[in-house]
């Protein structure tokens, strides 16, 4: 549904991804694994075309995105949840979820705002109030919720336990869990294992901008050396 | 009581208009980032279209129909500038769009010139609205009374929209992080150009809803801009509100200042705003400004070097060329060189803050013209020998300028820029309305150099030693240990101050120094044309200066001279035309497009593509 073919993405010289190729199938939920600095944010942003690739390719659904303008991708249905979760936080909880709606696609699900209260019961609670008075893990959920609103069909979450309490990490896996099981396909960033172990499919490993390592997570397991090398404990 | 309760109502309709266009500006800066220079441009385009709708359409509903229709035009008109203007200079460097802003003033006002003739319009009359109320006695003009009720109702509307409404919704998160806007699949350019449809159409309603009062003439949109300008400041900028306050106060302070103290009706709202902002630095509602917090990108900066033989060689042979004019040019090439000579000057030491320091000023005419007003004040009053006067001028200006930089470097970006601009203001006012003391509109005359420099040819040696000596200095300091502690605090305020830098001070030291050498301009300008008038403080001025550094290149050293001495040239030849604001307008417009990196930027970017120049990569 997704795939990267020989990507290479700069911050002005500094050259960040290097010949990146990885697939993400439909309703699969694949970990893009790494150390700090490794590539992920920046493989996320490549996707969205936040940052344009200077040469390789990224398609979506058969389609070329690459230089696409990044409000077109997220129309297509790609949607995005940035590590630094980026809410809007002069608006209220309810504003945040209105300025990612976007018309349902074909085969996507169609959320409603009662549909992800129900989800995310905390934000319920707190719709009425402004982003900047929620706290790490309701602002995380927003993040996600927000994201929904464009009724994706595929999801990019960059880092989505970092920095916050283990119960939401755990509504989290669940979280993740109960969207894969709606058809929705996921491609998520961690620094280690744990959270990745509880959810993905399939895992890629960046170190460097270099990928070093693409397979099911059951191979993965099979060699703890890798994991050793390339990952944070 | 009747009185000022009358005056009150009065000062309460004025705020209608000034609120319109405030609340614009405001939301196109919130949006898009954009100082949008033109606004009081949109403004006047707003009354004269209003003018000739009124003259069309018949009766109360041809009046008020008129209005709206007006609104919409100027919201149409807006988006076509936009689209053709602005959507190509997003991308440029922040604040470069300003220039193209302002290149878009000078393109309407000669539009509306073409249109509408020299003459200024009497505004028509309101059907059915004709006359006063008395109030406790005291007369208010109907019409004032209608301004009352309508202003709240655009007031709520525009709350409705902002709050209420999806469109609404995303423009406020636009205004928050528009990146991330974009990224939920939201199309940026649609809602940029909305904002700024919606803005321009705003000023151009309050242009045509001050008709009854005011008429439509050309000087309409400077004569708006500073007023908007104090009131988005004070009231905060990108908030609707405080927008609103600040109108309200601003106005009714205006009328009840007309009233007791006339002297004092253009200074009362600087002294306002400056007192706010002591109080609240980003306005009664406004929101700190976090630099990079919008997701701007930009090229990192080149680092300067000194100039490399090359280089020296060739100043050197300029120098020697310009030094040998008398022997070849014309008194009146002499006189025109003198010109442009002082304007580089000027323009180097805006270039020295605003490239060097970050600091962008919008009012460093204050120190040129109030270099040139020390000196001649000098002379009027005390009878100063023409030699120390001169001496004098640049060390009054950086004075003036400790003083001001003082005050405005407690705040950071567009609100220093405001604060500076309201400062050069507070200055133009006070020499504008202190007749007896400056001599007011009527200007100094007779503020001739001394015997050994009367003539072309002395004076124009004497501004050649000056102004080549001044901006050489000012070259060495940007490669002092200061210029670089200065970039320093540019770059990274934090890192700067760990390393030891005292940021603050670094800063107060260099906004001192260029109005030092602006005022040195202003001394060099007052004894070359013999007198000095209030307008040489104005804004105008300091957008010049803005101008011609901006599209000089402000990364690179030689931007503002260059830029300076390509446009004083320009205007030299474009000013002997009838509509040369026209074509001046469309020139800055066209290279503000053409050249995003400036003049040199952009030459010195063709001539390294061309291999002529060495790439900056290859050498670090
Ligand atoms: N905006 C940027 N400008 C320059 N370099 C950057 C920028 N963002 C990230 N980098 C660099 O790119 C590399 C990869 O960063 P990133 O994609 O954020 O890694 P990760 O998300 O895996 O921690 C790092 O070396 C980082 O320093
Ligand atoms: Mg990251």
């Amino acid at each position: 549904m997704l795939e990267l073919s020989a990507v290479n993405s700069f911050y002005g010289k500094a050259h960040v991804l290097n010949d990146l190729s990885f697939t993400v199938a439909r309703g699969q939920v694949v970990a893009l694994l790494g150390r700090n600095g490794a590539g992920k944010t920046t493989t996320m942003k490549s996707i969205m075309q936040l940052v344009q690739p200077r040469s390789g390719k990224v398609t979506f659904q058969g389609q070329d995105i690459t230089g696409m303008p990044t409000h077109k991708v997220a129309k297509l249905g790609l949607g995005y949840v940035p590590e630094e979760r980026r809410i809007f936080t002069d608006l209220t909880v309810a504003e945040n979820l209105e300025v990612g709606r976007q018309p349902p696609r074909d085969g996507t699900y169609a959320w409603t705002t009662d549909m992800l209260f129900d989800l995310f019961p905390n934000l319920a609670e707190r719709r009425g109030n402004r982003g900047k008075a929620l706290s790490g893990g309701e602002q995380q959920m927003l993040t996600i919720a927000r994201t929904l609103m464009g009724n994706p069909s595929l999801v990019l979450l960059d880092e989505p336990s970092e920095g916050i309490a283990p119960v939401i990490v755990e509504q989290m896996v669940n979280v993740i869990k109960t969207l894969k099981a709606d058809g929705l396909t996921v491609l998520l960033s961690e620094q280690n294992l744990h959270f990745a172990r509880a959810v993905a499919d399939m895992a890629v490993i960046i170190e460097g901008g270099t990928q070093k390592f693409n397979g099911t997570l059951e191979e993965l397991n099979a060699h703890p050396e890798i994991r050793d090398a390339y990952l944070s404990i | 009581m009747g009185l000022f309760i009358a005056q009150l109502l009065t000062g309460l309709a004025n705020a209608g208009a000034l609120f319109m266009v405030a609340s614009g500006l405001s939301l196109i800066f919130g949006v898009t980032r954009i100082v949008n220079f033109a606004h009081g441009s949109f403004y006047m385009l707003g009354a004269y279209v209003g003018y000739t709708l009124i003259q069309v359409l018949p009766g109360v509903v041809g009046f008020w129909g008129a209005i709206l229709l007006a609104g919409l035009a100027v919201g149409l008109i807006g988006m076509l500038v936009e689209i053709l203007v602005l959507r190509p200079v997003y991308r440029a460097p922040e604040l470069f769009q300003l220039v193209a802003t302002f290149g878009v003033i000078l393109v309407i006002q000669d539009l509306a010139l073409m249109t509408w003739g020299p003459e200024d319009l009497l505004g028509p009359r309101s059907p059915g609205l004709v006359g006063v109320v008395r109030i406790m006695g005291e007369p208010v003009p109907k019409y004032d009374i209608a301004l009352l009720v309508i202003t709240p109702f655009v007031a709520l509307a525009l709350w409705y929209l902002m709050t209420q409404t999806r469109v609404g919704v995303l423009v406020r998160a636009a205004t928050q992080d528009r990146e991330m806007v974009g990224a939920l699949g939201v199309n940026q350019a649609w809602l940029f150009t909305g904002v700024f449809a919606l803005g321009c159409g705003l000023a151009g309603l309050g242009g045509a809803l001050q008709l009854p009062k005011g008429g439509a003439d050309l000087m309409m949109d400077f004569n708006i801009l500073t007023a908007v300008f104090v009131v988005v400041v004070i009231g905060g900028m990108g908030s609707l509100p405080g927008a609103y306050l600040a109108a309200v106060i601003i106005s009714v302070l205006n009328v009840f200042g007309v009233t007791y103290i006339p002297q004092s009706t253009l200074v009362l709202m600087f002294i306002v705003m400056v007192l706010v902002l002591m109080i609240r630095p980003y306005g009664l509602f406004g929101r700190e400004e976090v630099a990079g917090e919008h997701g701007q990108v930009g090229e990192p900066e080149r680092p300067i070097k000194p100039a490399g033989l090359q280089v020296r060689l060739l100043v050197a042979a300029g120098v020697a060329a310009l030094a040998a004019l008398p022997l070849y040019g014309s008194g009146f090439m002499q006189v025109l060189t003198t010109d442009i000579l002082i304007f580089c000057l000027f323009a180097a030491s805006l270039h020295f803050l605003l490239g060097l320091g970050g600091l962008v000023s919008f009012g460093h005419a204050a120190y040129f013209g109030g270099g040139a007003y020390v000196a001649g004040l000098l002379v009027k009053h005390a009878g100063t020998p023409m030699e120390l006067a001169f001496i004098l001028a640049p060390l009054g200006a950086g004075l003036g300028a400790f003083i001001i930089g003082w005050v405005c470097l407690r705040l950071t970006g567009v609100y220093f820029a405001m604060l500076t601009l309201a400062f050069a203001q507070l200055l133009w006012s006070l020499v504008f309305q202190w007749g007896e003391f400056t001599g007011g509109d009527d200007g100094i005359l007779g503020l001739w150099p001394a015997k050994w420099l009367s003539g072309t040819t002395p004076y124009f040696y004497f501004t050649l030693v000056f102004s080549v000596g001044g901006v050489l200095f000012l070259r060495h300091v940007a490669h002092s240990p200061f210029g670089y502690a200065l970039r320093a605090a540019r770059d990274s305020e934090r890192q700067a101050e760990a390393t030891g830098i005292n940021t603050r001070r670094v800063r107060m030291l260099a906004f001192s120094f260029a109005g030092f050498m602006a005022g040195l301009a202003g001394g060099l300008f007052v004894f070359s044309k013999g007198s000095i008038f209030p307008n040489e403080l104005e804004i105008t001025r300091s957008f010049d200066a803005l101008i011609v550094v901006f599209l000089g290149g402000v990364k690179t050293l030689s931007g503002g001279i260059v830029g300076a001495a390509f446009f004083k040239g320009v205007e030299d030849v474009l000013t002997r035309f009838e509509y040369w604001r026209l074509a001046m307008g469309l020139l800055i417009i066209g290279v503000v497009i053409l050249a995003p990196d400036g003049i040199v930027g952009t030459l010195r970017k063709w001539a390294e593509r061309l291999g002529v120049l060495k790439r900056a990569e290859d050498e670090s």
